[in-house]
């Protein structure tokens, strides 16, 4: 895949996706309750309009509140459930207030998709020129979120013998692309977290999916690459329908 | 701030926690750690906890005068509407029985509980000025973000800081009902839980409405527990039916399980039956439980009202001991405690 390289063919990710873990068992989307992170735009927004079209009962995250009413209410038009919840996942006291009010209003989570995401440095900058607080945002948002997050929704899926964690990541977190050291270090670390945690779970029924969607046509990818032709890159949509065909596909 | 509130990641602390093993067929006490519980345990015995997430139930705000108020929740009841319990000025380092009464507050009042976060009292309880029913303007989506966004957890005035809301939760919360943490289920950390199953004890799960543990009053206080809400899963009550089928144990983890599973029972001639419901049932000294065989809980002094639902599970004889134990072994009480497993 060329992430950052701006010569050679793309690899179309769609034919060659890079997901890792086992799959036994089928899921039905249908009344789950599911919350995404990073829910007003891009992959998220996608995510959370194809979950709502199989009948998921969601909860959304994000910060930008108008945004993120939007999507929800594009969702409830067609008839599906979606409950708003303006927060940062940055934010250490984020994570007991997502968990709460999902099981106020959703019940016990059955799905968690860790899909928001930081950039670090905007626009990108190699490691000399990264400030501390923007490769701390990276870490704040791309790992320490998803930990806390997780740490608080996990024992109620191990206690029900069933859950699905989706880590969202990139190829920057395999492959050492210059300036994206703050967001490649940041993914690395978030998938070994999902390893760490599909290890000590083992037995439980949760499962740890970690899935790269590929470059994508979302504000963050011009952010990153603002030179990028939009034509050249897939939909959020299609990487979203990977991603639900995927969570069908497990237990 | 964030040096003000206790880190959540200490909840994870484990091994520390010792477990008082009173078996009240021999007779005997016998002091463990929380660890053993996979060896006190046999297999086809059976845990029931209480998954009940714990409410950001703290919200301070004033009355249409401008009084200071601090509300806590009690119980959210069917309509919407939710029973609290109003404090007057100060906060919760201050404890609860020598915290000023609240403003005189009736039924048309309306608090200011934090931004977005507005209630009208529908009505006052008979028994206490403190108690009242409130209903929270806008949708039951707005009152949830609001309630978590100005809400904090219910504190206690022997913590030295105000604990963080990731801190009041027990290793498998959902749904947030518990206006403070259903305790005794605190230290089964998951690596335990994990244990419990593998070595073939079942677990399985209610929600219990965990009311509020002090009021200020004691009129009302004396009134406690409020009657309570409650949803018992099909699964467990088959499990429950399972593991007495086969001879196992059923192990309430908590008092909460306790007032479910039985005023769930009682209220249907001993039969246990799946659903929500609601029970006032009192559990004390000479209750004789139908569904439950053994209890998990806190270290409770003789004096609480805590100590009351545990003697159901006691021989007379072993009251006098146990307080006398607990205190000689220098177990620690209240939420973040050790812990009793009453089981014969």
């Amino acid at each position: 895949m060329t992430f950052c390289q701006k010569t050679g063919a793309p690899v179309n990710f769609l034919e060659q996706p890079r997901y890792r873990c086992g799959l036994e068992t089928s899921m039905n989307l249908r009344k789950a309750a599911v919350i995404v992170t990073g829910a007003s735009r891009g992959l998220g927004a996608a995510m959370a309009e194809q979950l709502g079209r199989a009948g998921a009962r969601l909860v959304l995250v994000a910060r930008d509140r108008e945004a993120l009413q939007g999507v929800a209410e594009r969702i409830q038009r067609h008839g599906g459930e979606a409950h708003p919840v303006v927060a940062d996942v940055a934010a250490p006291d984020a994570a007991a207030r997502i968990a709460g009010t999902a099981g106020a209003l959703v019940g016990p989570a059955e799905v968690l998709i860790h899909n928001a995401g930081s950039l670090g440095p905007v626009p990108l900058a190699p490691l000399a020129d990264t400030a501390d607080a923007a490769f701390e945002e990276a870490l704040s948002t791309n790992l320490l979120g998803p930990f806390r997050l997780t740490r608080a929704l996990v024992g109620n899926m191990a206690l029900l013998g069933r859950g699905v964690v989706v880590l969202v990541s990139s190829d920057a977190a395999s492959t050492a692309y210059p300036g994206w050291g703050a967001y490649g270090v940041s993914k690395a670390a978030l998938e070994h977290l999902g390893r760490i945690w599909q290890t000590e779970l083992s037995g439980t029924g949760v499962r740890f999916l970690t899935v790269d969607p590929g470059e994508m046509d979302t504000r963050m990818h011009r952010q990153a690459m603002p030179e990028a032709d939009p034509a050249s890159l897939a939909r959020p949509e299609q990487a979203a329908a990977r991603v639900l065909s995927l969570l069908e596909a497990t237990g | 701030m964030k040096h003000l509130v206790e880190d959540s990641a200490a909840r994870v602390r484990t091994g520390s926690e010792r477990l008082l093993h009173v078996d009240p067929t021999h007779g005997t006490l016998v002091d463990r750690s929380l660890d053993s519980l996979s060896e006190l345990l046999a297999p086809g015995d059976l845990l029931v906890v209480n998954d009940a997430a714990t409410l950001p139930a703290s919200l301070t705000g004033t009355t249409g005068d401008g009084a200071p108020v601090e509300v806590r929740l009690a119980g959210e009841e069917r309509g919407g509407t939710w029973r609290v319990v109003a404090f007057g000025a100060g906060d919760w380092r201050t404890p609860t029985e020598s915290r000023p009464p609240p403003p005189v507050l009736v039924p048309g009042d309306m608090l200011r509980l934090g931004p977005g976060l507005r209630a009208r009292v529908t009505a006052r309880s008979e028994i206490s000025g403190r108690l009242l029913w409130v209903r929270f303007e806008g949708t039951r989506h707005q009152t949830w973000a609001a309630l978590y966004r100005c809400g904090r957890p219910v504190q206690y005035a022997y913590q030295p800081l105000p604990l963080s809301l990731a801190r009041v939760q027990t290793p498998y919360a959902a749904r947030p009902w518990a206006s403070e943490m259903p305790s005794a289920g605190r230290p089964l950390r998951l690596p335990l839980l994990g244990r419990l199953r593998a070595r073939g004890v079942g677990l399985a799960w209610l929600t219990h409405a965990a009311g509020l543990s002090s009021t200020g009053d004691p009129l009302l206080d004396a009134a406690q527990p409020l009657p309570e809400r409650y949803d018992i899963p099909s699964a467990t009550v088959a499990a429950i039916a399972e593991t007495r089928r086969r001879g196992g144990r059923v192990v309430a983890v908590g008092t909460t399980v306790v007032r479910a599973l039985e005023g769930s029972a009682q209220s249907r001639g001993g039969e246990l039956l799946p659903g929500e419901g609601i029970t006032d049932l009192r559990i004390a000294r000479g209750f004789a439980p139908r569904v439950v065989n053994g209890l998990l809980s806190g270290i409770h002094a003789r004096d609480s009202s805590h100590f009351e639902l545990l003697a159901a599970f006691l021989p007379g004889s072993l009251e006098p001991l146990y307080a006398l134990h607990v205190a000689a072994g220098g177990y620690r009480g209240h939420e973040f405690g050790d812990s009793t497993l009453v089981l014969g």
